[in-house]
Protein backbone atom coordinates (compact mmCIF):
# COMPACT_ATOMS: atom_id res chain seq x y z
CA UNK A 1 0.00 0.00 0.00
CA UNK A 2 1.65 3.07 -1.17
CA UNK A 3 0.75 6.30 1.00
CA UNK A 4 2.36 9.34 2.13
CA UNK A 5 -0.02 10.26 5.22
CA UNK A 6 2.66 11.16 7.66
CA UNK A 7 0.06 9.23 9.92
CA UNK A 8 0.25 6.17 8.27
CA UNK A 9 3.99 5.94 7.80
CA UNK A 10 4.13 6.32 11.44
CA UNK A 11 1.90 3.31 12.28
CA UNK A 12 3.81 0.83 9.29
CA UNK A 13 7.05 2.12 9.24
CA UNK A 14 9.46 1.07 12.07
CA UNK A 15 12.14 3.76 13.85
CA UNK A 16 15.79 2.98 12.63
CA UNK A 17 17.68 5.50 14.72
CA UNK A 18 16.98 9.10 15.84
CA UNK A 19 18.82 12.22 14.87
CA UNK A 20 19.21 15.20 17.13
CA UNK A 21 20.40 18.61 15.76
CA UNK A 22 21.66 20.49 18.83
CA UNK A 23 21.65 24.45 19.81
CA UNK A 24 24.27 26.87 18.70
CA UNK A 25 24.57 28.90 21.48
CA UNK A 26 27.41 30.96 20.28
CA UNK A 27 25.45 34.20 19.67
CA UNK A 28 23.85 33.87 22.90
CA UNK A 29 20.86 32.77 24.09
CA UNK A 30 18.77 32.96 21.00
CA UNK A 31 16.94 30.34 19.67
CA UNK A 32 19.12 28.99 17.00
CA UNK A 33 19.81 25.50 16.20
CA UNK A 34 23.52 23.96 14.70
CA UNK A 35 23.59 23.98 10.62
CA UNK A 36 26.21 20.93 10.54
CA UNK A 37 24.57 18.32 8.52
CA UNK A 38 24.58 14.73 10.07
CA UNK A 39 26.25 12.29 8.77
CA UNK A 40 23.83 9.40 9.16
CA UNK A 41 21.34 11.42 6.88
CA UNK A 42 23.56 11.31 3.68
CA UNK A 43 22.20 8.58 2.30
CA UNK A 44 18.56 9.92 2.64
CA UNK A 45 18.75 13.77 1.57
CA UNK A 46 20.60 16.18 0.17
CA UNK A 47 22.86 18.53 1.83
CA UNK A 48 21.69 21.97 1.03
CA UNK A 49 17.58 21.52 1.37
CA UNK A 50 18.39 19.92 4.78
CA UNK A 51 20.77 22.94 5.29
CA UNK A 52 17.98 25.52 3.81
CA UNK A 53 15.48 24.05 6.38
CA UNK A 54 17.74 24.54 9.23
CA UNK A 55 18.71 28.12 8.11
CA UNK A 56 14.86 29.11 7.62
CA UNK A 57 13.58 27.63 11.17
CA UNK A 58 16.88 29.65 12.31
CA UNK A 59 15.10 32.67 10.88
CA UNK A 60 11.54 32.10 12.11
CA UNK A 61 12.83 31.96 15.46
CA UNK A 62 14.93 34.84 14.97
CA UNK A 63 12.45 36.95 14.09
CA UNK A 64 10.17 35.52 16.95
CA UNK A 65 12.58 36.86 19.62
CA UNK A 66 13.58 39.87 17.64
CA UNK A 67 14.12 42.87 19.62
CA UNK A 68 12.53 45.82 17.72
CA UNK A 69 9.67 48.27 18.20
CA UNK A 70 6.93 45.84 17.69
CA UNK A 71 7.73 43.85 20.69
CA UNK A 72 8.77 46.74 22.62
CA UNK A 73 5.44 48.54 22.35
CA UNK A 74 4.13 45.24 23.12
CA UNK A 75 5.56 44.92 26.02
CA UNK A 76 4.86 48.60 27.40
CA UNK A 77 1.50 47.48 26.89
CA UNK A 78 1.30 44.84 28.98
CA UNK A 79 3.14 46.56 31.75
CA UNK A 80 0.26 48.90 31.77
CA UNK A 81 -2.00 46.78 31.65
CA UNK A 82 -0.40 44.61 34.60
CA UNK A 83 0.22 41.78 32.14
CA UNK A 84 -3.58 41.20 31.94
CA UNK A 85 -3.73 41.58 28.09
CA UNK A 86 -0.93 38.41 27.60
CA UNK A 87 -4.10 36.19 28.96
CA UNK A 88 -6.47 37.47 26.42
CA UNK A 89 -4.17 38.15 23.20
CA UNK A 90 -1.44 35.78 21.23
CA UNK A 91 1.62 36.94 21.62
CA UNK A 92 3.68 38.02 18.64
CA UNK A 93 5.96 34.83 19.25
CA UNK A 94 3.01 32.67 19.53
CA UNK A 95 2.10 33.38 16.15
CA UNK A 96 5.46 32.62 14.91
CA UNK A 97 5.58 29.11 16.28
CA UNK A 98 2.42 28.52 14.21
CA UNK A 99 4.20 29.95 11.17
CA UNK A 100 6.95 27.45 12.04
CA UNK A 101 4.56 24.51 12.64
CA UNK A 102 3.28 25.10 9.38
CA UNK A 103 6.56 24.99 7.75
CA UNK A 104 7.50 21.97 9.30
CA UNK A 105 4.06 20.27 8.46
CA UNK A 106 4.65 21.75 4.93
CA UNK A 107 8.81 20.27 4.50
CA UNK A 108 7.81 17.25 6.07
CA UNK A 109 4.95 16.31 3.37
CA UNK A 110 6.77 17.71 0.54
CA UNK A 111 10.57 16.88 1.48
CA UNK A 112 11.16 14.57 4.12
CA UNK A 113 8.50 11.72 4.39
CA UNK A 114 8.88 10.35 0.54
CA UNK A 115 12.70 9.84 1.53
CA UNK A 116 11.26 8.08 5.27
CA UNK A 117 12.34 10.76 7.78
CA UNK A 118 10.58 13.22 9.62
CA UNK A 119 11.15 16.43 11.26
CA UNK A 120 9.86 16.94 15.29
CA UNK A 121 9.08 20.57 15.88
CA UNK A 122 11.29 21.46 18.32
CA UNK A 123 8.52 23.33 20.64
CA UNK A 124 7.42 19.62 21.20
CA UNK A 125 11.21 19.17 23.02
CA UNK A 126 11.47 22.07 24.45
CA UNK A 127 12.97 24.17 22.34
CA UNK A 128 16.56 21.90 22.86
CA UNK A 129 16.72 19.71 19.96
CA UNK A 130 15.17 19.04 16.17
CA UNK A 131 14.60 15.41 16.58
CA UNK A 132 14.58 14.05 12.74
CA UNK A 133 13.37 10.03 12.95
CA UNK A 134 14.71 8.00 10.14
CA UNK A 135 12.35 4.91 9.08
CA UNK A 136 13.41 2.23 8.00
CA UNK A 137 13.39 1.58 4.27
CA UNK A 138 10.51 -0.20 3.29
CA UNK A 139 9.42 -1.15 0.27
CA UNK A 140 7.35 2.52 -0.52
CA UNK A 141 6.90 2.77 -3.59
CA UNK A 142 6.46 6.27 -4.61
CA UNK B 1 -3.24 -6.63 8.58
CA UNK B 2 -4.32 -7.44 12.62
CA UNK B 3 -0.72 -9.10 13.06
CA UNK B 4 1.01 -6.30 11.33
CA UNK B 5 -0.79 -4.17 13.82
CA UNK B 6 -0.27 -5.96 17.09
CA UNK B 7 3.63 -6.53 15.81
CA UNK B 8 4.03 -2.57 16.27
CA UNK B 9 3.84 -2.21 19.94
CA UNK B 10 7.22 -3.86 20.15
CA UNK B 11 8.60 -5.24 23.59
CA UNK B 12 11.80 -3.13 22.73
CA UNK B 13 9.95 -0.17 22.64
CA UNK B 14 8.01 -0.64 25.71
CA UNK B 15 10.39 0.93 28.84
CA UNK B 16 11.98 3.70 26.86
CA UNK B 17 8.12 4.97 26.17
CA UNK B 18 9.56 7.12 23.41
CA UNK B 19 6.86 9.79 22.42
CA UNK B 20 6.35 10.42 18.39
CA UNK B 21 4.78 13.86 17.61
CA UNK B 22 1.16 13.52 18.74
CA UNK B 23 -1.28 11.70 16.95
CA UNK B 24 -5.00 12.20 17.72
CA UNK B 25 -5.86 11.22 21.63
CA UNK B 26 -8.26 8.08 20.48
CA UNK B 27 -6.01 5.44 18.38
CA UNK B 28 -6.73 5.99 14.76
CA UNK B 29 -8.11 1.95 13.81
CA UNK B 30 -10.05 1.96 16.87
CA UNK B 31 -9.89 -1.77 17.26
CA UNK B 32 -6.25 -1.41 19.38
CA UNK B 33 -6.87 -3.79 22.22
CA UNK B 34 -7.66 -2.03 25.48
CA UNK B 35 -8.14 2.02 25.33
CA UNK B 36 -7.94 4.23 28.23
CA UNK B 37 -10.77 5.36 29.93
CA UNK B 38 -9.55 9.42 29.15
CA UNK B 39 -6.72 11.02 27.86
CA UNK B 40 -4.47 12.33 29.66
CA UNK B 41 -3.08 15.74 29.80
CA UNK B 42 0.38 16.02 30.34
CA UNK B 43 0.76 18.33 33.43
CA UNK B 44 -0.93 14.58 35.71
CA UNK B 45 3.04 13.09 34.44
CA UNK B 46 4.66 16.13 34.80
CA UNK B 47 7.62 14.93 36.99
CA UNK B 48 8.95 18.31 38.43
CA UNK B 49 7.60 18.97 42.04
CA UNK B 50 4.56 21.24 41.42
CA UNK B 51 1.27 21.70 41.74
CA UNK B 52 -1.52 22.35 39.08
CA UNK B 53 -4.97 23.95 38.78
CA UNK B 54 -7.70 24.14 36.86
CA UNK B 55 -6.96 21.24 35.08
CA UNK B 56 -3.07 22.13 34.45
CA UNK B 57 -3.72 26.22 33.87
CA UNK B 58 -2.60 27.28 36.81
CA UNK B 59 1.32 26.08 38.42
CA UNK B 60 2.27 26.36 41.77
CA UNK B 61 5.36 25.37 43.41
CA UNK B 62 4.70 22.20 45.62
CA UNK B 63 5.32 24.61 49.01
CA UNK B 64 3.43 28.24 49.12
CA UNK B 65 6.43 29.17 50.99
CA UNK B 66 4.96 32.18 52.61
CA UNK B 67 2.45 33.50 49.72
CA UNK B 68 -0.43 33.40 51.78
CA UNK B 69 1.44 35.69 54.25
CA UNK B 70 2.74 38.25 51.49
CA UNK B 71 -0.44 38.40 50.50
CA UNK B 72 -2.23 38.46 53.82
CA UNK B 73 -0.17 41.61 54.80
CA UNK B 74 -0.81 43.44 51.42
CA UNK B 75 -4.38 42.92 51.71
CA UNK B 76 -4.67 43.51 55.33
CA UNK B 77 -3.33 46.80 55.24
CA UNK B 78 -4.53 48.39 52.57
CA UNK B 79 -7.87 47.03 54.10
CA UNK B 80 -6.77 49.27 56.93
CA UNK B 81 -5.82 52.20 55.24
CA UNK B 82 -9.11 52.38 53.53
CA UNK B 83 -10.66 52.05 56.62
CA UNK B 84 -9.03 54.03 58.70
CA UNK B 85 -7.09 56.42 56.88
CA UNK B 86 -8.85 57.62 53.86
CA UNK B 87 -12.04 58.82 54.95
CA UNK B 88 -9.98 61.47 57.36
CA UNK B 89 -7.50 62.30 54.16
CA UNK B 90 -10.67 62.25 51.86
CA UNK B 91 -12.37 65.16 53.69
CA UNK B 92 -8.96 67.20 54.70
CA UNK B 93 -6.80 67.03 51.37
CA UNK B 94 -8.01 65.58 48.41
CA UNK B 95 -10.28 62.56 47.05
CA UNK B 96 -7.25 61.27 44.58
CA UNK B 97 -5.77 59.49 47.99
CA UNK B 98 -7.96 56.57 47.75
CA UNK B 99 -8.14 56.54 44.11
CA UNK B 100 -4.63 55.97 43.75
CA UNK B 101 -3.97 53.71 46.42
CA UNK B 102 -6.54 51.47 45.10
CA UNK B 103 -5.17 51.29 41.64
CA UNK B 104 -1.94 50.51 43.27
CA UNK B 105 -3.33 47.76 45.02
CA UNK B 106 -4.86 45.97 42.43
CA UNK B 107 -1.67 45.82 40.41
CA UNK B 108 0.06 44.65 42.75
CA UNK B 109 -1.86 42.07 43.89
CA UNK B 110 -2.82 41.52 40.18
CA UNK B 111 1.22 41.02 39.24
CA UNK B 112 1.72 39.21 42.65
CA UNK B 113 -0.76 36.69 41.22
CA UNK B 114 0.97 36.43 37.86
CA UNK B 115 4.73 35.88 39.81
CA UNK B 116 3.75 33.21 41.35
CA UNK B 117 0.95 31.24 39.16
CA UNK B 118 3.20 31.44 35.89
CA UNK B 119 5.51 29.14 34.59
CA UNK B 120 8.92 30.42 35.10
CA UNK B 121 10.39 28.81 32.49
CA UNK B 122 10.72 25.49 33.12
CA UNK B 123 12.48 23.38 30.63
CA UNK B 124 10.75 20.03 30.42
CA UNK B 125 13.12 16.99 30.96
CA UNK B 126 14.82 15.03 28.18
CA UNK B 127 12.87 12.51 26.59
CA UNK B 128 14.42 8.62 26.77
CA UNK B 129 16.17 8.98 23.09
CA UNK B 130 17.63 12.37 23.61
CA UNK B 131 19.38 11.38 26.96
CA UNK B 132 20.80 8.03 25.23
CA UNK B 133 22.32 10.76 21.96
CA UNK B 134 24.15 12.41 24.76
CA UNK B 135 25.02 9.45 26.67
CA UNK B 136 26.80 8.49 23.96
CA UNK B 137 28.28 11.68 22.80
CA UNK B 138 29.98 11.65 26.09
CA UNK B 139 30.87 7.89 27.02
CA UNK B 140 33.25 7.52 23.89
CA UNK B 141 35.29 4.80 26.51
CA UNK B 142 31.91 2.62 25.93
CA UNK B 143 32.19 1.70 29.84
CA UNK B 144 29.03 2.00 31.19
CA UNK B 145 29.69 -0.25 34.32
CA UNK B 146 30.66 3.27 36.72
CA UNK B 147 29.11 6.94 36.58
CA UNK B 148 31.69 9.39 34.57
CA UNK B 149 32.99 12.26 36.50
CA UNK B 150 30.63 15.50 36.77
CA UNK B 151 30.07 16.62 32.94
CA UNK B 152 30.44 20.00 31.74
CA UNK B 153 31.04 21.25 27.75
CA UNK B 154 32.30 24.83 26.84
CA UNK B 155 30.46 27.06 24.28
CA UNK B 156 32.05 30.09 23.16
CA UNK B 157 29.54 33.01 23.63
CA UNK B 158 30.48 36.28 21.70
CA UNK B 159 33.77 35.46 22.40
CA UNK B 160 33.16 34.48 26.11
CA UNK B 161 34.02 30.93 27.30
CA UNK B 162 31.03 29.89 29.18
CA UNK B 163 30.67 26.40 30.70
CA UNK B 164 27.34 24.18 30.11
CA UNK B 165 26.82 21.64 33.15
CA UNK B 166 24.89 18.98 32.71
CA UNK B 167 21.95 18.17 34.88
CA UNK B 168 21.82 14.38 36.36
CA UNK B 169 17.81 15.01 36.71
CA UNK B 170 16.60 16.57 33.29
CA UNK B 171 19.47 14.37 31.67
CA UNK B 172 20.79 16.87 29.28
CA UNK B 173 23.38 19.47 29.39
CA UNK B 174 21.39 22.71 30.60
CA UNK B 175 21.40 25.72 28.39
CA UNK B 176 23.27 29.16 29.53
CA UNK B 177 21.53 30.82 32.46
CA UNK B 178 19.81 27.88 32.93
CA UNK B 179 19.79 26.36 36.62
CA UNK B 180 17.83 23.56 38.23
CA UNK B 181 15.46 24.60 41.25
CA UNK B 182 16.09 22.09 43.86
CA UNK B 183 12.89 23.06 45.88
CA UNK B 184 10.68 22.57 42.63
CA UNK B 185 13.03 20.01 41.02
CA UNK B 186 13.35 21.76 37.63
CA UNK B 187 15.56 23.20 35.26
CA UNK B 188 14.35 26.91 35.10
CA UNK B 189 16.07 28.64 31.65
CA UNK B 190 17.28 32.47 32.95
CA UNK B 191 16.96 31.47 36.39
CA UNK B 192 17.25 33.84 39.17
CA UNK B 193 16.53 32.70 42.70
CA UNK B 194 13.12 30.64 44.23
CA UNK B 195 11.33 33.25 45.95
CA UNK B 196 9.62 32.03 48.94
CA UNK B 197 7.09 35.08 49.62
CA UNK B 198 6.30 34.50 46.01
CA UNK B 199 6.00 30.76 46.36
CA UNK B 200 7.67 30.37 43.12
CA UNK B 201 10.67 30.30 41.07
CA UNK B 202 11.72 33.97 39.33
CA UNK B 203 12.72 33.24 35.79
CA UNK B 204 12.96 34.23 32.01
CA UNK B 205 8.68 33.95 32.06
CA UNK B 206 7.96 35.63 34.58
CA UNK B 207 11.20 37.64 35.94
CA UNK B 208 9.32 40.82 34.12
CA UNK B 209 6.13 40.47 36.21
CA UNK B 210 8.46 39.84 39.90
CA UNK B 211 9.86 42.70 38.81
CA UNK B 212 6.67 44.67 37.91
CA UNK B 213 5.38 43.61 41.66
CA UNK B 214 8.58 44.68 43.39
CA UNK B 215 8.51 48.00 41.65
CA UNK B 216 4.69 48.55 42.62
CA UNK B 217 4.85 47.27 46.01
CA UNK B 218 7.89 49.87 46.80
CA UNK B 219 5.46 52.50 45.57
CA UNK B 220 2.51 50.97 47.14
CA UNK B 221 4.59 50.78 50.54
CA UNK B 222 5.42 54.28 50.67
CA UNK B 223 2.31 55.78 49.10
CA UNK B 224 0.90 54.30 52.36
CA UNK B 225 3.40 55.16 54.89
CA UNK B 226 3.53 58.92 53.54
CA UNK B 227 -0.46 59.06 54.08
CA UNK B 228 -0.49 57.70 57.57
CA UNK B 229 2.49 59.95 58.82
CA UNK B 230 0.49 62.74 56.94
CA UNK B 231 -2.93 62.00 58.76
CA UNK B 232 -1.60 61.59 61.94
CA UNK B 233 0.40 64.42 61.57
CA UNK B 234 -3.24 66.23 60.73
CA UNK B 235 -4.69 64.77 63.91
CA UNK B 236 -2.30 65.87 66.57
CA UNK B 237 -2.17 69.00 65.51
CA UNK B 238 -3.50 71.93 67.88
CA UNK B 239 -1.16 70.53 70.85
CA UNK B 240 -3.38 67.39 70.85
CA UNK B 241 -0.43 64.69 70.61
CA UNK B 242 0.41 61.77 68.67
CA UNK B 243 -0.74 58.89 71.51
CA UNK B 244 -4.38 60.89 70.82
CA UNK B 245 -4.04 60.85 67.25
CA UNK B 246 -3.31 56.90 67.91
CA UNK B 247 -5.78 56.64 69.23
CA UNK B 248 -8.46 57.63 67.33
CA UNK B 249 -6.96 55.72 64.19
CA UNK B 250 -5.52 52.58 66.13
CA UNK B 251 -5.35 50.43 62.58
CA UNK B 252 -2.65 53.50 61.69
CA UNK B 253 -0.46 52.17 64.38
CA UNK B 254 -0.51 48.70 62.44
CA UNK B 255 0.02 49.87 59.28
CA UNK B 256 3.02 52.08 60.61
CA UNK B 257 4.61 49.28 61.64
CA UNK B 258 4.50 46.79 58.86
CA UNK B 259 5.37 50.08 56.18
CA UNK B 260 7.89 51.26 58.65
CA UNK B 261 9.98 47.40 58.40
CA UNK B 262 8.89 46.43 54.81
CA UNK B 263 10.12 49.64 53.25
CA UNK B 264 13.28 49.52 53.67
CA UNK B 265 13.92 45.99 52.27
CA UNK B 266 11.24 46.61 49.13
CA UNK B 267 13.09 49.51 48.16
CA UNK B 268 16.56 48.08 48.66
CA UNK B 269 15.27 45.15 46.55
CA UNK B 270 13.56 47.25 43.97
CA UNK B 271 17.22 48.51 43.49
CA UNK B 272 18.92 45.88 43.57
CA UNK B 273 16.71 44.03 40.64
CA UNK B 274 17.01 47.57 39.14
CA UNK B 275 20.61 47.29 38.79
CA UNK B 276 20.64 44.08 37.97
CA UNK B 277 17.82 44.45 34.80
CA UNK B 278 20.20 47.76 33.71
CA UNK B 279 23.44 45.27 33.51
CA UNK B 280 21.64 41.98 32.14
CA UNK B 281 22.55 39.80 35.20
CA UNK B 282 20.49 37.56 37.11
CA UNK B 283 20.60 37.25 41.02
CA UNK B 284 21.91 33.53 40.26
CA UNK B 285 24.88 34.89 38.28
CA UNK B 286 25.79 37.86 40.77
CA UNK B 287 26.00 36.06 43.80
CA UNK B 288 28.08 33.27 42.16
CA UNK B 289 30.36 36.34 40.83
CA UNK B 290 30.16 34.52 37.57
CA UNK B 291 30.97 37.74 35.44
CA UNK B 292 32.90 40.04 37.94
CA UNK B 293 36.20 38.99 37.09
CA UNK B 294 37.14 37.45 40.31
CA UNK B 295 39.73 34.91 39.58
CA UNK B 296 41.95 38.11 37.12
CA UNK B 297 41.02 36.58 33.56
CA UNK B 298 39.18 38.88 31.66
CA UNK B 299 35.58 38.18 31.72
CA UNK B 300 32.49 40.53 31.21
CA UNK B 301 28.94 39.56 30.79
CA UNK B 302 28.56 37.97 27.13
CA UNK B 303 24.60 38.36 27.34
CA UNK B 304 24.88 42.37 27.87
CA UNK B 305 23.89 44.61 25.32
CA UNK B 306 25.86 47.06 26.96
CA UNK B 307 23.44 49.70 27.18
CA UNK B 308 21.48 50.28 30.17
CA UNK B 309 18.28 51.34 27.87
CA UNK B 310 18.45 48.44 25.65
CA UNK B 311 19.17 45.79 28.74
CA UNK B 312 16.08 47.30 30.53
CA UNK B 313 13.90 47.28 27.17
CA UNK B 314 15.66 43.53 26.34
CA UNK B 315 14.35 41.74 29.87
CA UNK B 316 11.34 43.94 30.79
CA UNK B 317 9.33 44.69 27.62
CA UNK B 318 11.07 42.02 24.97
CA UNK B 319 9.22 39.16 23.58
CA UNK B 320 6.88 37.27 25.82
CA UNK B 321 8.77 33.21 25.39
CA UNK B 322 6.12 30.63 25.43
CA UNK B 323 5.75 27.97 27.85
CA UNK B 324 7.30 24.87 26.79
CA UNK B 325 6.09 22.43 29.32
CA UNK B 326 2.29 22.06 27.44
CA UNK B 327 0.84 21.43 30.54
CA UNK B 328 -2.77 21.15 28.82
CA UNK B 329 -1.38 19.23 26.01
CA UNK B 330 -2.52 15.51 25.70
CA UNK B 331 -0.49 12.62 26.20
CA UNK B 332 0.40 10.78 23.07
CA UNK B 333 -1.98 7.49 22.36
CA UNK B 334 0.47 4.98 22.23
CA UNK B 335 1.91 6.39 25.45
CA UNK B 336 -0.93 6.07 27.83
CA UNK B 337 -1.74 2.48 25.96
CA UNK B 338 1.93 1.32 26.85
CA UNK B 339 1.51 2.51 30.62
CA UNK B 340 -1.67 1.07 31.26
CA UNK B 341 -1.97 -1.86 29.35
CA UNK B 342 1.84 -3.18 29.56
CA UNK B 343 1.19 -6.12 32.28
CA UNK B 344 -1.63 -7.06 30.75
CA UNK B 345 -0.33 -7.04 26.59
CA UNK B 346 3.19 -9.05 27.17
CA UNK B 347 1.43 -12.52 27.69
CA UNK B 348 -0.85 -12.10 24.68
CA UNK B 349 2.12 -10.42 22.10
CA UNK B 350 4.13 -13.55 23.08
CA UNK B 351 1.11 -16.23 21.73
CA UNK B 352 0.43 -13.77 18.66
CA UNK B 353 4.33 -12.87 17.33
CA UNK B 354 4.86 -16.82 16.90
CA UNK B 355 3.17 -17.34 13.54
Amino acid sequence: MATHSLQDMRQQASVAAKVFIQRDYTNGTVCHFQTKFPSELESRINKQQFEETVRTLNNLYAEAEKLGSQSYIEGCLACLTAYIIFLCMETHYEKVLKKIAKYIQEQNEKIYAPQGLLLTDPIERGLRVIEVTIFEERSLTR
Amino acid sequence: MKNCEYQQIDPQALPPATPNPPPPPRGPHGDRGEEPTAPRRKWQVFPGKNRFYCDGRIIVARQSGVLPLTLGLIIVTCGLFFIFDCPFLVKHLTSCIPVIGGLLFVFVVITLLQTSLTDPGILPRATPDEAADIEKQIDNTGNASYRPPPRTKEVLINQQVVKLKYCFTCKMFRPPRTSHCSLCDNCVERFDHHCPWVGNCVGKRNYRFFYTFIVSLSFLTAFIFGCVTTHLALRAQGGKGLMFALQESPGSAVELVVCFFSVWSILGLSGFHTYLVSSNLTTNEDIKGSWSGKSGEDVSNPYSHKNIFVNCCSVLCGPMPPSLIDRRGFLPADESVQTAAVDTELPTLATKSVP
